[in-house]
């Protein structure tokens, strides 16, 4: 009895370790997961600096520079290290009616870091005019075009920096709302069973078996045309998330079912514990760690929600700044086959949703590595 | 016990590991015993001692990340002509077509869990004619009726009716004998029955004890009998194997190794059986610490870091081997053989 | 087994009931009521129109009754055809609906079809081949297509159709077929044009099923009744394709109940892309000019369409499952 292993010591270490410290040992072993975290970061640091990373207003439409392609940066100017991009000037070619853009190399336009540009405040607090690139002192027809503009002439780069905040918070404020009630529900379906269970489980059903997109396509046609961009805002994360909490919902359910019969709920329970407390001291941090994972992998679902809704004209609408929005301008073959670069604004979709099913997948794993 | 007779199955110096991305686990590590026509092998050992893994390498079908990395296992056919056959199982692939013409018609198991050993959407008939015609020429007709006589056999009631039935519409003993009869469709010579008995009530586990005795007797097959149950040995087995962390510890005829038991391990074993004579109301001994895990076992004498009468200096350094301490009776244990001079 | 048949049925058309309240309810969201709409587009086209003509429409569609006797009032128009009009084309909605309905029901069976076909060899090939290169491409395969919105997929291939094949690949019919009523040609011509909106629409479904059918299949090679068989002397084909597979495949027929809405759902906004003549232009044209007789309609319609389906793959999976037919489970 007294011998001890050393086998028993780590043995102790990983009991003593908790549930997220497990989780967190597990999910480093998964490299793709922990890449796709990274990005994850990184579109929401550019959510915080969105305006920073943006160089001219994204809003201030121009006629004259419409549909302008992208301007490369060129890096070197004479072997030497400048980094600038030639100047475009534009002229409406009189048989087709479409502008035509001239780039003129010998007119370069050097690229600076932290010039000053429009006026924003950093972090929603910190008035500021900087930004991290632009064209010193650049006046509009100086500026440049990373990934060219849009039909009013709007920089397609600065969109996309704006438009990457509204969309990815618009998917965490969604899963949150999902989240709430989905561990409400759940949590209710799955404690206390019998009629109520019952009554929860086929309201997901129901609605879990009517299609979605022409669903919330019904309810977000009917938001006023005079709400303000916030109030359509917060309006369409409660519809996708009426819709979003049965996943999250039939998880806590399907945890607490089992968890019901865990000796340690027993043992609480005999103990005396008040329910709430089983609940709350228990149940809800042992399974913590799957929560966060279903949630994590709705998240894609309600961003693509939102894009789906604003690129159908029936979410977010001008002057609000979505992905969805942006991918608007792209409605059918001829505006992508004459102005592809609209389309760039699908790529950060694509590279999210990538990116959260990943880290999902990642946490899934790490939270019950012999689940499926 | 009879020394004249040849054993139907040798297995010598096995060795099983499972090769997994944490560590290699050698769960079968150097077992060696005999199995003879019409005599029952018992092989006992706490669970995880590598029995069912044994079982499965017999056999040629350790999942992966398994496979046999050392070891022969000889089976001898009935000798045509004078001259026994001998065959190297170890030699031929897995998946090769005569390693399959074994399995199930030479050598036959019967798995561990009533519960889950048959498809749940399979009827009984379904398989046992699918298993019965694997290996002999019959009609759909002819094998349909070879599996209700099987049923019959087997003792279960209403045989013709209980092809059609499905595993989940019988009970738990009921689908423990279908799985025997599956096992018995093409007359094995080898049975190997891998805890048949572990998820039962008492009274079925006797019934079923029953029917393998009974079933043996008319047939002569050999039963290799696996089990953690000592009460189970002592009932059945003709020859009892000791297992530890995948080693033999001890090995011999069932009366030598219950009356003159040697290894520490065996003789702790022995007294957690509940026996009639024991004073009630008395706690059972149980054999202290638990077992090691698998990805580490300790050096020296895998039961060192448990046994009551482990020699310091020795028994943590060396390894014991397995010799023998009298008639057919084998031993690994430093207690009864000396200790290999290159002491470091 | 006729218990479990009569659960289903009756959640199924509690599931349709509530599909006809969502419906009227987002017939009813917009502010003021169908007559007010109807008006205020008539008279930005004509001049003088009767009040008569108004109040007996709003007699007509009990407008000026409560609410459930309105629901009622449309309700009993529904079992006896009348769906209600259309006031965008002035037009029973049935008559502008035509045969988009019929439409969708092919394009969505056709993509179901397909997501069974391509799921189903390469789910039971990445389970039995589990970890090996294959397994990997095509994990890596389903993670793009559950990551790739199909409405992006449909614009990206339609720009590549444009540029590199210089083909317009939306429709579902060449023009000279368009306004063609039914032929041979015709149903060629739909067999032709349906692969490709189907793959765009079935993609994210095929994935999703991929990983369902690996997962239920590799706990399924892991049951003790797979060791049985090979120690039976099975070899290893026969005996996955008989047991495991057999066995996983019945969860695999119940995702029918999920996939069906989502095929749906993907339908409407890849139809809207590719500009297919099906329900799903319709709806958002119909939603844009507020014409919410007609949305109403159709998003009822999208819902009785997946009821209906869940409801006849329950059936089908009673029928493939000894379990449910036996009762044995819930
Ligand atoms: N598929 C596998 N992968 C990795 N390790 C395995 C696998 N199967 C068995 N093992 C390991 O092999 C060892 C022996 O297992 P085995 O199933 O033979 O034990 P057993 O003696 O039959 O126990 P029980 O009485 O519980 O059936 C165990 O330590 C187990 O962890
Ligand atoms: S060798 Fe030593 S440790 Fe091992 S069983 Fe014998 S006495 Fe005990
Ligand atoms: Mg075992």
């Amino acid at each position: 009895m007294t011998e001890e292993h050393p086998i028993a010591d780590s043995e102790e270490r990983i009991f003593v370790a908790g549930q997220m410290q497990l989780m967190w040992w597990r999910f480093r072993k998964h490299r793709v997961a922990v890449v796709a975290t990274l990005v994850v970061v990184a579109f929401y640091l550019v959510v915080l600096g969105a305006d920073f990373l943006a160089y001219t207003n994204p809003n201030t439409t121009e006629a004259y520079r419409s549909l302008m392609p992208p301007q490369p940066i060129r890096f070197f100017d004479n072997g030497r290290f400048s980094p600038h991009v030639y100047a475009v000037t534009g002229e409406r070619d009189m048989r087709t009616f479409k502008r035509v853009y001239v780039s003129h190399p010998d007119q370069k336009r050097p690229v600076r870091f932290f010039v000053r540009g429009y006026k924003y405040k950093f972090l929603g607090f910190i008035r500021t005019d900087r930004h991290l690139i632009g064209v010193e002192g650049a006046t509009a027809a100086e500026s440049i075009f990373l990934l060219g503009t849009d039909e009013k002439g709007r920089d397609v780069w600065s969109r996309i920096m704006v438009a990457t905040r509204t969309s990815l918070t618009i998917g965490l404020v969604a899963v949150a709302l999902s989240l709430v009630l989905g561990v409400l529900l759940g949590g209710i379906s799955g404690f206390y069973g019998g009629p109520m269970d019952s009554a929860i489980q086929r309201l997901i059903e129901i609605l879990r078996s009517i299609p979605t997109i022409p669903l919330w396509m019904g309810m977000a046609a009917a938001f006023p045309r005079d709400w303000s961009v916030e109030q359509i805002y917060f309006a369409i994360t409660i519809v996708i998330a009426l819709r979003g909490w049965t996943g999250l919902a039939r998880e806590v359910r399907g945890r607490f079912l089992s968890l019901r019969e865990e000796d340690f709920v027993t043992a609480a329970d005999l103990a005396g514990c008040s329910r709430k407390r089983i609940i709350f001291r228990h149940m809800i941090p042992s399974f913590q760690s799957h929560i966060i994972a279903a949630a994590t992998l709705s998240v894609p679902a309600m961003i693509l929600a939102e894009t789906a809704l604003s690129y159908l004209g029936l979410g977010l609408r001008p002057p609000a700044i979505s992905w969805g929005v942006m991918l608007q301008q792209v409605q059918n073959v001829e505006a992508v086959a004459l102005s592809p670069w609209l389309l760039v604004s699908a790529v950060p979709v694509i590279v999210v949703t990538l990116a959260f099913n990943f880290m999902g997948d990642g946490l899934r794993d790490a939270a019950d590595p012999y689940g499926v | 016990m009879q020394d004249d007779r040849q054993p139907i199955l040798s297995v010598r110096n096995l060795k099983t590991s499972f090769f997994t991305d944490e560590g290699i686990v050698r769960a079968v590590d150097g077992a060696s015993f005999d199995v003879h026509l019409g005599q029952t092998l018992g092989i006992v050992g706490e669970s995880g001692c590598g029995k069912s893994v044994t079982a499965l390498s017999i056999l040629g079908i350790v999942p992966r990340p398994g496979r046999i990395v050392e070891g022969d296992i000889l089976l001898r056919r009935e000798p045509e002509d004078g001259q026994a056959h001998e065959i190297a199982l170890t030699s031929l692939g897995d998946s090769s077509s005569e390693m399959r013409s074994i399995r199930g018609a030479e050598i036959a198991l019967v798995f561990q869990e009533p519960m889950t050993s048959l498809s749940p959407v399979h009827t009984i008939g379904n398989q046992i004619i699918g298993a019965a015609r694997l290996h002999r020429k019959l009609s759909k007709q002819e094998a349909s009726e070879l599996a209700v006589e099987l049923l019959s056999l087997v003792g279960i009631p209403r045989a013709e009716a209980a092809i059609d039935s499905y595993p989940f519409q019988l009970s738990g003993g009921l689908r423990q004998r279908a799985l025997i009869a599956l096992a018995l469709s093409c007359d094995p010579r080898l049975l190997i029955a891998d805890e048949p008995t572990t998820a039962l009530d008492v009274t079925t586990q006797a019934q079923i004890l029953d029917l393998l005795r009974s079933l043996q007797e008319q047939n002569g097959m050999a039963i290799m009998l696996i089990t953690h149950d000592m009460g189970v040995i002592a009932e059945m087995a003709d020859q009892v194997v000791v297992m530890y962390l995948g080693r033999v510890v001890e090995e011999g005829p069932v009366d030598t190794v219950f009356g003159e038991s040697k290894h520490p391990y065996t003789q702790s074993l022995l007294r957690s059986i509940p026996s009639i004579h024991s004073t009630p109301k008395v706690q059972l001994p149980t054999i202290t610490g638990t077992i090691p895990h698998p990805y580490n076992r300790p050096a020296g004498c895998p039961f060192h870091p448990r046994c009551p009468d482990v020699i310091p200096g020795v028994c943590d350094k060396h390894e014991p081997e397995l010799q023998s301490v009298g008639d057919e009776h084998l031993v690994s244990c430093f207690l009864y053989h000396p200790v290999p001079e290159t002491s470091p | 087994m006729l218990a479990y048949a009569a659960r289903r049925l009756v959640l199924a058309i509690f599931t349709l009931w509530t599909v006809t309240v969502l419906s009227f309810i987002i017939i009813q969201l917009p502010p003021g009521d169908f007559v007010d709409a109807y008006m205020a587009q008539l008279s930005a086209t004509q001049s003088n129109v009767s009040e008569q003509h108004f109040e007996s429409l709003r007699r007509q569609y009990a407008l000026d009754r409560p609410m459930y006797v309105q629901y009622l009032k449309w309700m009993s128009g529904i079992f006896s055809g009348d769906f209600g009009t259309s006031m965008m084309w002035r037009k029973s909605v049935l008559d502008v609906i035509g045969d988009r309905l019929a439409m969708t029901m092919v394009l969505s069976l056709g993509a179901i079809i397909l997501t069974w076909a391509v799921a189903l060899p390469i789910g039971i090939y990445s389970a039995v081949r589990q970890y090996s290169i294959g397994d990997y491409v095509f994990t890596f395969i389903g993670f793009i297509g559950l990551g790739v919105p199909s409405f992006l997929l449909a614009l990206v291939l339609m720009y590549f159709g444009f540029t590199l094949f210089d083909s317009d690949i939306g429709g579902l019919f060449s023009p000279e077929y368009q306004l063609e009523p039914w032929s041979w040609g015709k149903v060629k011509d739909l067999l032709y044009h349906l692969p490709l909106p189907a793959i765009i629409i079935g993609l994210s479904g095929t994935a999703e099923l991929i990983r369902v059918m690996r997962a239920n299949l590799l706990d399924e090679l892991r049951k003790p009744y797979v060791i049985t068989a090979r120690a039976a002397g099975m070899s290893e084909r026969t005996l996955v394709l008989k047991y495991p597979v057999r066995v996983a495949l019945n969860p695999f027929a119940s995702t029918v109940g999920y996939l069906l809405p989502y095929i749906l759902s993907g339908s409407v906004i890849v139809s809207v892309v590719l500009g297919l003549p099906t329900l799903g232009p319709l709806l958002l044209g119909s939603l844009v000019a507020q014409d919410m007789f007609l949305a109403g309609t159709i998003v009822m319609m999208l819902g009785a369409l997946t009821v209906i389906g869940t409801f006849l793959s329950d059936l089908l999976l009673m029928w493939i499952d000894p379990r449910i037919r036996f009762e044995m489970v819930q």
